[in-house]
């Protein structure tokens, strides 16, 4: 049994190795990975890299230019924006992945549920997905907020839930493609129960594209919600939020361009890793995907 | 091909009618009774009854959505609890604007992105190629908000040439519609390439390579044909997304759309304008999807029989 185990591990180790090999390939893909670890870097350990406190305002020093003390100045109230970004990678990788996390929590099992169970239990889910599809882009967020009011709490729900029939709707195909195959036929032969078939047969096998589209989400879920704190329905102030900060920024970018400049730039640059490395991560686990 | 066509729009009406019914569940479900809030903090519960009579919102659910309903075909979606103007006026005075915008955008965005993808997918690993499939990441990973400043910041309040905000004249249009197209352009240039690199390994195009034909040809009259099926239909869903993700855009310039009427109701919680507004577009994009639907249908007549 123990022997099962280590073979089982050392399988799984030698194809990680392999993805991360044929990663390693692609210059682009490695770049992507690098800006990844970057902004977990930022956000995990903000309060030992960042200089200054991001909440520590001085009305003297507002919109001040870039300084050696402050190297990418201060915003209007007077706070250190390099600072200010570096808590911010933070709240963004929370919320990317919580935003991941209810796409996934909820869409995956309804995708697998409409493929696995086929007919009417199939028919349902679709519609509801299809009704979920009517409303483009960031239309059935604001709804949703709307709804449960501004927050940054609410923005990560809504994005969430915003995500669910694009998770639904790749698991399903993804597995009505491994429906037909032996080994599942096999394994219901030889009287394995739907949630043990569902559990080790096909939810492994239909990882990968969950695994690059959660990639590739997380750009997304940065995005969206940065946008939504820049329309002011996300965090309240003081916090350090990207989006919320551009927003604070705007109305001095005559005066001042660097407040509204590079929180955006930040955003750019995190989500630009992001898709370089899902782009990556396409190629190296399923060279169908790629487009 | 009528026959295709009636059975689409008859496929459409249970779509409609599910949208409208998420909508007008989220909108009653939102904390906060209607009548409280319009009958101010000093009302008697006489006067926030008849309120709640006045708005209807003291019969049944399933009679209310029946009442909404009948009103939703006559064109009526009630008044704006911040201005008092009927809904549909509120929208009618600002839905032009965001067609131009998202039309403008479209276009560019088509026309940029098919052509660039054409190029990258035939010279494939070519520098051109690189280049472009690496701007057009930039393109999808530039937040739209920041492009839009950005660009303001250059072509507006550096070098002067082009107005900041406003929507006055056809100037005021370049810099929305260009940052509205960015990330569209990204997204349709992606998939020209890709379905141009599927088309031209087929053995049709391999048979009109054999016969003699140049590149050219081969290339403009038999690949283009077939490749640019799947890129109309990322067009029309763009069309439909860029209506909705006006948003954006229309904040940083100040561009008087539907997208800016939605935030400004959705700030001041004036549901009703939230309402009609998120249906609007919704319907909208629907219909988008219809036409995109029986234009593929059209080009590639297998779809109408599967």
């Amino acid at each position: 049994m123990e022997d099962t185990i280590s073979q089982g591990e050392t399988k799984q180790w030698s194809q990680f190795r392999e993805v991360f090999r044929r990663v390693a390939k692609r210059k682009t893909a490695m770049l992507g990975l690098i800006i990844v670890i970057l902004f977990l870097i930022l956000g995990l350990f903000a309060p030992l890299i960042a200089p200054n406190n991001p909440l520590e305002h001085s009305l003297q020093h507002m919109l001040a230019k870039p300084s050696i003390d402050h190297p990418l100045g201060r915003d209007e109230l007077g706070r250190c924006i390099l600072s200010r970004i570096i808590y911010g990678a933070r709240i963004s990788l929370m919320i990317g992945l919580i935003v991941i996390s209810i796409g996934i929590l909820i869409g995956v099992p309804l995708g697998i549920i409409s493929a696995y169970y086929g007919g009417k239990t199939d028919f349902i889910i679709q519609r509801f997905i299809d009704t979920m599809l009517t409303f483009p882009g960031i239309l059935l967020a604001l709804l949703l907020i709307a709804m449960l009011g501004v927050g940054l709490q609410n923005v990560m729900f809504a994005v969430g839930i915003s995500t669910i029939p694009i998770y639904a709707r790749l698991s399903r195909s993804s597995v009505l493609s491994i429906m037909g195959r032996q080994y599942i036929e096999a394994a219901r032969s030889i009287g394995a129960s739907d949630s043990r078939i569902i559990l080790h047969h096909i939810l492994p096998n239909s990882l990968s594209p969950i695994i690059v589209q959660s990639t590739l989400h997380m750009a997304t879920a940065i995005l969206w919600a940065a946008g939504l704190g820049f329309l002011g329905l996300g965090v309240s102030p003081p916090t350090p939020e990207w989006g919320a900060m551009l927003n604070g920024g705007r109305q001095y970018i005559r005066v001042a361009y660097h407040v509204a400049t590079f929180p955006g730039m930040m955003i750019f640059i995190t989500v630009l890793g992001f898709n370089l490395l899902g782009d990556g991560l396409r190629d190296a686990l399923d060279p169908r995907l790629k487009i | 091909m009528g026959q295709y066509i009636i059975r689409r729009l008859l496929i459409m009406i249970p779509v409609l009618l599910g949208v409208s019914l998420i909508i007008f569940t989220m909108v009653r479900v939102i904390p906060g009774d209607p009548a409280i809030i319009l009958a101010g903090p000093h009302a008697t519960k006489e006067q926030v009854d008849k309120i709640r009579a006045q708005l209807g919102v003291d019969r049944h659910p399933v009679i209310q959505y029946f009442s909404f309903l009948g009103n939703l075909v006559q064109g009526d979606l009630g008044s704006s609890t911040r201005t008092g103007l009927p809904v549909t006026r509120e929208i009618m005075a600002r839905l032009p604007n965001t067609i131009i915008l998202a039309f403008s955008a479209i276009i560019l965005a088509s026309i940029l992105g098919v052509l660039t993808g054409i190029i990258a997918g035939v010279k494939q690993n070519s520098f051109f190629d690189h280049l472009s499939m690496m701007i057009a990441l930039f393109g999808l990973s530039m937040p739209v908000f920041w492009l839009g400043l950005m660009l303001m910041l250059l072509f507006s309040i550096q070098l002067g040439w082009l107005p900041a905000v406003g929507s006055e004249t056809s100037k005021h249009l370049v810099l929305p519609a260009i940052t509205l197209a960015a990330n569209s352009t990204a997204i349709i240039a992606r998939m020209t390439r890709s379905s141009m690199l599927e088309v031209i390994r087929l053995d049709y195009i391999r048979t009109a390579r054999a016969k003699g034909l140049t590149e050219k040809l081969v290339i403009w009259r038999h690949a283009l044909k077939n490749a640019l099926i799947p890129v109309v239909t990322i067009i029309g869903l763009q069309t439909g997304t860029l209506l909705g993700g006006a948003v954006l855009t229309e904040i940083v310039f100040a561009w008087p759309g539907i997208g800016r009427l939605l935030v400004e109701a959705l700030l001041s919680r004036d549901y009703p304008v939230v309402q009609g507004v998120v249906l609007l577009v919704a319907t909208m994009f629907i219909f988008i999807n219809l036409i995109v639907d029986i234009l593929y249908s059209y080009l590639d007549p297998r779809i109408r029989y599967t």
